[in-house]
């Protein structure tokens, strides 16, 4: 139980900090590296609480797939002329106090939810118990392919879709450069594409175009 | 101190939420750390789903984070591929130079 505690301050800690280096961090790739580091640490968190499954998914795909995502629009747009500079500006500092604020107002609104909070008298009890010779994936996995079947495919469209969309924005179509046809080359036809031709002898064959 | 509950997780949650929030009003430079105060936010309601599901012993919530990371995954690729085009019309990402919505 001790190793549990200390082990969740360390992975807590070092969350609080990388959020907070998110926000605060001057260069953007810096910021992306914290956003990495706190995925990494709270999917730890995940694996030691006992939800190991969505641990090791969270790390393949934000680690795996998003923060990389975000690595290679923040290299590609070269934002380096485009550091955060904090406080510089006397326009920009006016709405820190109220963004400051207005955080602490929903953070204290979450604490005072979290502290007046308590358990249903029975609720626990009522609950089914969970299996504990299954693994947390196999529990997950006959939940997800039986209940939640429908949402599960919805998911996988809304996947599709944002595929679709992130292609259809950023594909450019540019000037002057060959590309090979399929349509055209099928669509080709015999007669257009032969002809013959008499050739008269000593003369040759002047090609017009 | 040492027995680690609900209310630690819970709080943690609150705390990267509100982390997440201040990133979001406090950056006016930069589009994409907006998106990435967005991920903290999104992380902050799986951790709570999370730990209650632990918790209370329902797997609904483990489900449910399932699906949160897909909307987010979905959300973060829609909200790059805008930012790039956005990029390449107007050569800016700066927050107080997007205003052609006029908002």
């Amino acid at each position: 139980m001790i190793a549990h505690s200390i082990f969740f301050y360390i992975f807590s800690i070092i969350a609080i900090i990388s959020a907070i280096m998110v926000t605060a961090s001057k260069n953007t790739v810096h910021s992306v590296f914290f956003l990495i580091l706190d995925f990494i640490s709270i999917s730890c968190l995940f694996i030691m609480i006992g939800a190991e499954f969505l641990g090791m998914i969270m790390l393949i795909v934000y680690v795996g797939a998003v923060a990389v995502l975000f690595l290679f629009v923040v290299m590609m747009l070269n934002v380096a002329q485009q550091k955060n500079q904090w406080f510089l500006s006397k326009s920009s500092s006016r709405h820190i106090p109220m963004g400051l604020i207005i955080s602490a107002v929903i953070f204290f609104e979450l604490m005072i939810v979290v502290g007046g909070w308590k358990y249903k008298p029975n609720l626990v009890n009522n609950l089914p118990e969970l299996n504990n010779e299954l693994s947390n994936t196999h529990l997950l996995g006959q939940v997800l392919y039986t209940d939640y079947i429908h949402i599960f495919q919805i998911s996988g469209m809304i996947l599709l879709i944002a595929m679709i969309g992130a292609i259809v924005l950023t594909y450019r179509q540019r000037e002057g450069v060959k590309k090979q046809s399929y349509i055209k080359q099928i669509s080709r036809e015999r007669s257009e594409g032969v002809e013959v031709i008499e050739v008269a002898s000593n003369k040759g064959v002047k090609i017009d175009d | 101190m040492t027995e680690i509950g609900l209310g630690h997780y819970l709080t943690l949650g609150a705390i990267i939420f509100s982390i997440g929030v201040i990133g979001i009003f406090l950056n006016r430079k930069n589009i994409i750390v907006i998106l990435m105060s967005i991920e903290l936010i999104l992380l902050a309601v799986n951790i709570n789903l999370v730990s209650f599901s632990i918790f209370l012993g329902d797997l609904s919530g483990q489900v449910f984070t399932l699906f949160i990371l897909t909307v987010a995954a979905a959300e973060a690729a829609i909200g790059l591929a805008i930012i790039v085009v956005y990029y390449r019309n107007s050569g800016t990402i700066r927050v107080e130079e997007i205003n052609k919505l006029k908002g």
